[in-house]
């Protein structure tokens, strides 16, 4: 069941899910994939969800996005309003569509929510350029490199002005070098528009690096086994995050909190 | 760069050596002018076939039934093929016939088809429509189901309907096939109308080289191959010309 409701006030809760169960029944047999999450997000935080693979983040965004219908518990995300998205979600891998330009694709939420084509052009205008496009507006996905095409995806999802982004690995195919580069621009979006965040990632340094607050999941079938709070001060500096003494303590933390679950859904 | 322009190079001139080598050949009696004829007499019947009016009339007969048959086949089978690559409950009912039908050689429908809609323009159509329109269809439902989950996903999320979901998605996703399936289909409408106007017709190229052979007008039988493979390498360029257009994202249409 999905209820949804407009937030009550600024730092109260964007989202809040409780008791939110979810199993797939087409395989063989039933996969349970979550099983009774918990968890709030507060309006204006950026939150990190890591978990072993296969835990259900991906189920959980999904289902926050409303793509998937869970089987019990209930999920609280904010309405949808006029020409805006409530949640909007940032795919894993590269998820821009090769047959639109790279304007189109930014414009496609916008589309499909049935701006005027004359508003839509402007406001996909104002996000490329937000992400330094705007010179590839009429070029296709091909051309441009992963790192690029992720930024479209992302600027695809803020130009639904979306009250909750949904992240899902967004950075996970990148090189290095590149995902540095666009944690680094995500946290300059983010608190130029103080959407909430919840990110879901495989990589500790990337939670530490860019939330307020990581959720550890459970091995599947998933669960929230613990939140760590993460004190450094925004904006945040790589180099300085890094040379903290209690950066490595959090990442030691998150590990032993991340280990064993690690290990089951291995098989170990 | 310079690789393409080698490529080029040898593509304008494999042809013309293919020529040459078979002129000389001619010419010097190695092969037998009476059986195989030189290019150049080839292309002086072609002249005279084209001055006469006797070539235009035929190759336009031909051009018209394979354009309408292109049409009659290829609207259907886009459209089911659309239906079968979006809907598993569509396909399951269609795929056992389409799969049984597609193998058939058309060729040998055409004495039934003849013996349904007559010897004159409707069996002619008929025909071609029949041979493209299982390739069409099966390329088309092929090019939905191979899209990525994710671009379904996506449009879902930003909360498109079925229909935004066919126009943003189904669509130009499966066009690419859609075009390779048009590209295959056009070399066998033009086997299987020329097939057809060799077995029963009173016009068309097919035709042409059947009322060539029975008096033995060798020069004129190589005049009709000639224009079946120009008219097919016209057809490719053609519908090439049209894919580039329409698809301007594909990685090569900007070569």
């Amino acid at each position: 069941m999905i209820t949804t409701t407009i937030p009550e006030s600024v730092g109260g809760p964007a989202i809040a899910v409780s008791g939110l169960t979810h199993v797939y029944s087409g395989g063989l047999e039933p996969v349970t994939a979550l099983a009774g999450i918990s968890l709030e997000v507060r309006a204006g935080e950026f939150c990190a969800l890591i978990g072993p693979s296969g835990c259900g983040k991906t189920t959980l965004l999904h289902i926050l996005a409303g793509l998937i219908v869970p089987a019990s518990g209930t999920v609280t995300v904010p309405t949808r309003r006029n020409g805006r998205l409530p949640a909007a979600l940032v795919f894993q891998g590269v998820s821009t569509f090769p047959w639109f330009t790279v304007r189109e694709n930014v414009e496609y939420g916008l589309r499909v929510l049935g701006v005027p084509a004359e508003a839509r052009r402007e406001r996909a205008l104002r996000h490329l350029e937000q992400v330094g496009l705007t010179a590839f507006r009429d070029a296709y996905p091909h051309q441009l490199s992963e790192g690029m095409r992720q930024r479209v995806s992302i600027a695809r999802a803020l130009a639904v002005d979306p009250d909750v982004l949904l992240m899902d690995e967004p950075f996970a195919n990148l090189d290095e070098q590149n995902r540095l580069l666009l944690q680094d621009e995500l946290l300059r979006l983010w608190q130029a528009s103080g959407k909430t965040v919840l990110f879901v990632t495989h990589s500790l340094d990337e939670a530490i690096r860019l939330a307020d607050r990581v959720l550890v999941m459970t091995a599947r079938p998933g669960r929230i086994k613990s939140e760590v709070a993460v004190p450094f001060p925004r904006p945040r500096h790589f180099r300085e995050v890094r040379r903290d003494p209690t950066y490595g303590a959090l990442s030691a933390r998150l590990w032993d909190e991340l280990r064993d679950e690690a290990l089951k859904a291995a098989g170990r | 760069m310079t690789t393409r322009r080698a490529d080029r190079w040898l593509t304008a001139a494999s042809p013309v050596l293919l020529l040459v080598t078979w002129e000389i050949l001619s010419r010097t009696g190695v092969l037998d002018p009476r059986y195989v004829p030189p290019p150049s007499a080839v292309l002086v019947t072609l002249a005279a076939l084209v001055r006469s009016g006797e070539l235009p009339y035929h190759l336009a007969v031909s051009v018209r039934r394979i354009l309408a048959g292109f049409l009659l086949g290829a609207v259907p089978a886009v459209a089911l093929g659309l239906a079968m690559g979006l809907n598993r409950g569509v396909r399951a009912a269609l795929m056992p016939v389409v799969a049984s039908i597609y193998p058939i050689p058309k060729i040998a429908v055409y004495p039934l088809i003849i013996f349904y809609l007559g010897i004159g323009e409707a069996s002619k159509v008929s025909i071609v429509a029949l041979s493209i329109f299982f390739l069409v269809l099966l390329n088309t439902m092929a090019g939905v189901i191979g899209l990525d989950r994710v671009y379904f996903n996506i449009a879902r999320a930003y909360g498109a309907g079925a229909r935004g979901v066919f126009s943003t998605v189904a669509w130009p996703g499966a066009l690419p096939a859609i075009f390779t399936g048009l590209k295959l289909g056009m070399g066998f409408a033009l086997i299987v109308i020329v097939g057809a106007e060799l077995l029963g017709s009173d016009a068309g190229i097919g035709f042409m080289i059947w009322q060539s052979y029975q008096i033995f007008d060798v020069e004129k039988m190589f005049a009709g191959l000639l224009v079946t493979a120009v008219l097919g390498w016209g057809a490719t360029m053609a519908l090439d010309a049209i894919e580039r257009r329409a698809l301007p994202w594909q990685p090569w249409a900007q070569l």
